[in-house]
């Protein structure tokens, strides 16, 4: 534990440790060579107060981290808001034997939230079972003493045996997905090895303009770029780009590999499902399963074309997608669309969601998408036209035209991928065509709705109707639905709400969609 | 099937109080331009044309625009929800039950005080979810929040 804070803060100190030791020489005087040393002696001191100063306490009623020695902060949860529960261990805290916790809640935190770092890992693993599984037991405890007051006719050694099964049924993990090596082959239809890359590219040029050596002096680079200037450009620019493809590729399934190995994701039968991948850094989420309220299965365009797609999970207190390899609520990685579908059902425990034939937007839905696209494409020729007649290069114009076939195919695939069904209990929507995705949302969990119409919607009969919910990405929309199958659908989903405020289209019966005449209720 | 209008409208008063709401924005426009366009080697029409044709927009943003707020503006609280409409161009109706309301918030900075309005944000455990009536006249809000809070304190849970 007192190794781990100093080195982690030393590393993050890294950046303006170099920038003092730059100072230094370039003060020139000789006098200052000790402002290196010093500075990481003052990092390593600040590092071993903080570790000092930061306690924590858990009660059955609460979990109280207070750090801080200037500034004290103490940070309370009642334990009976806790809702997820993630350990993670990187390379450094695994050679040490140690791991993170960070305790996730149903609240927005600014900051960290409560993270309990350098934990053993046996510590961790125990906090995480009494954090996640007490609720359980104390139903269990409630109902096993309501049994043991009731007068029963069972004998008294069948008593002791049935309890003994509940004890060991109850610790029971059903695997329901595991990494599959063949799984791999989707990393280069990631975005992560591009943003790799690009971060790469760009710090390493940086890197070259700063410590002022010119990369034509060095020999190989010489060589290369003789042998640049010796091709015509067609086959230099061909050479980048398969070298680049090569690079990000690369790239990906190396992020890939790191992120996703070893993934395996269990359902534990005291109600939580647990998700552990990694290499260098090991994570473990622990997400309660009363407090999964649905799932996102998310489908980016290259993804699609390789008939793969991302399942997250939509529940309270953990930050939705944050991070490139998909945050704490990732609960596939990039995988089988098939694959992907079964375990949404397994993890919903209905398939309904999954496979239901979603209802179109209508015609309306599809002039707005035609119209937008072709308005996108209308402006860039006429950008291109502009450029064109000012005198620059007239390919320009072919590149603009281009664009409307690639507008039209757009918006007939944003069209199509419009829909929205309720199946069993659950809202599902779906929409996007570069960024596809469908998400399933537990009606009890939506809050309120939200319909928004632009002017132009409002012509065409359109609106876009937003569930609002504690979960996930807060909000679940139905985009460009025309309002008589928006109203009907909120008031399948969360019956009761919108009755006050329903009535009935002009010109037909007071009847509500199941048949039934519908009772006026009193306004205040 | 219809969504209907939330019954109550705002305070009168809100209309002006959007106009000098938005005045601010159109001067800082009209003095950027004047400001930047008003070296003589320019144009009679960039000169002249675009300040005017600046003017001529405010004057119909700030005409147009409260008065169409007006109408659209309205809320409405039963004794199972909370239902407001809001916008104008583009518009927005937000339905909350009571039952998920978590706080209710009044706001009256300078110049709602000088007006003698309120706006009252009523926050469920979604962050997407917060129903805003602007314009409210200050008794009317105090009322409301009272009320609010009073119905909200006898449930329980947040749905979280």
């Amino acid at each position: 534990m007192l190794l781990v804070h100093p080195v982690r803060e030393l590393g993050q100190a890294i950046p303006a440790l170099v920038g003092v030791v730059l100072a230094g020489r370039a003060m020139g005087d000789a006098q200052t060579w000790w402002l290196g040393p010093a500075g990481v002696g003052v990092v390593v001191a600040v590092s071993v107060l903080r570790w000092m100063t930061t306690r924590y306490r858990i009660t059955p009623e609460q979990v109280q981290l207070r750090t801080g020695l200037v500034r004290r902060k103490t940070i309370a949860t009642p334990a009976d808001r806790v809702r997820s529960v993630d350990v993670t261990a990187s390379a450094l805290h695994r050679v040490l034997g140690l791991a993170k916790v960070e305790i996730g809640t149903g609240g927005h935190h600014r900051g960290r939230g409560l993270e309990l770092d350098s934990l053993t890992q046996a510590q961790a693993a125990a906090l995480r079972a009494e954090l996640l599984h007490r609720d359980m037991a104390a139903c269990q405890d409630t109902t096993r003493a309501s049994l043991r007051a009731e007068p029963s006719a069972v004998a008294v050694p069948g008593d002791h045996d049935s309890e003994l099964e509940n004890d060991t049924g109850l610790d029971q993990e059903t695997e329901l997905a595991r990494m599959d090596r063949r799984w791999v082959r989707f990393a280069p239809f990631t975005m992560s090895g591009v943003l790799g890359a690009a971060a790469i590219l760009g710090i390493g040029s940086r890197l070259v303009n700063q410590s002022g050596v010119t990369a034509g002096d060095v020999g190989p680079i010489r060589g290369g770029l003789d042998y640049v200037e010796r091709n015509p450009i067609w086959l230099d620019v061909l050479q980048g780009l398969a070298a680049l493809v090569v690079f990000v590729t690369v790239l990906s399934i190396g992020g890939y590999a790191l992120s996703y190995w070893g993934f395996r994701l269990t359902r534990h039968s005291r109600g939580s499902l647990h998700i552990t991948r990694g290499l260098l850094t090991t994570r473990d989420v622990s997400i309660e399963e009363r407090r999964l309220r649905g799932i996102e299965l998310a489908e980016p365009l290259l993804l699609r074309a390789a008939h793969a797609a991302r399942l997250s999970a939509v529940t309270t207190g953990l930050k939705s997608r944050s991070g490139a390899d998909g945050g704490s609520s990732m609960l596939l990685p990039p995988a089988p669309r098939s694959v992907a579908r079964q375990v949404a059902a397994a993890i919903l425990r209905d398939p309904a969601p999954v496979e239901v034939a979603l209802t179109a937007h209508g015609p309306a839905a599809r002039r707005r998408r035609f119209t937008r696209a072709l308005l996108a494409a209308s402006v860039l020729i006429i950008a291109a036209g502009v450029a064109v007649w000012r005198g620059a290069a007239p390919w320009l114009v072919w590149a603009a035209l281009v664009s409307v076939p690639a507008a039209v195919m757009l918006a007939e695939d944003r069209y199509r991928s419009l829909g929205h069904a309720i199946a069993g209990s659950f809202l599902v929507t779906r929409a996007g065509s570069l960024y596809r995705r469908r998400d399933v949302l537990q009606c009890e969990a939506i809050i309120g709705w939200n319909v928004r119409q632009t002017f132009f919607q409002r012509r065409a009969g359109l609106a876009r109707l937003t569930a609002t919910t504690a979960a996930g990405r807060q909000r679940y929309a139905v985009r460009d639905v025309p309002l008589v199958l928006a109203l009907p659908l909120a008031h399948r989903a969360v019956p009761g709400l919108l009755d006050d405020f329903l009535t009935p289209a002009p010109g037909t019966p007071d009847l509500d969609p199941a048949g039934q005449p519908h009772p006026h209720l009193p306004l205040r | 099937m219809l969504l209907r209008d939330p019954v109550h409208l705002v305070s009168p008063r809100a209309v002006p109080y959007w106009t000098v709401r938005a005045l601010p924005l159109w001067i800082i426009v009209l003095a950027a331009e004047l400001l930047w366009l008003s070296s003589p080697r320019d144009h009679f029409f960039v000169r002249v044309v675009v300040p005017a044709l600046t003017v001529v927009l405010a004057a119909a943003h700030l005409i147009v625009m409260p008065r169409w707020r007006f109408r659209v503006h309205r809320w409405e609280v039963t004794s199972t929800a909370v239902y407001t409409q809001s916008g104008w161009l583009r518009q927005e109706r937000r339905i909350a039950p009571l039952s998920r309301v978590q706080t209710v918030d009044t706001e009256r900075g300078p110049l709602e005080q000088l007006f003698m309005l309120a706006n009252v944000t009523v926050t469920t455990a979604s962050a997407a979810g917060p129903l805003r009536i602007h314009g409210l006249d200050s008794a009317t809000a105090e009322a409301l929040v009272a009320e609010l809070t009073e119905v909200t304190s006898h449930s329980q849970g947040d749905a979280t």
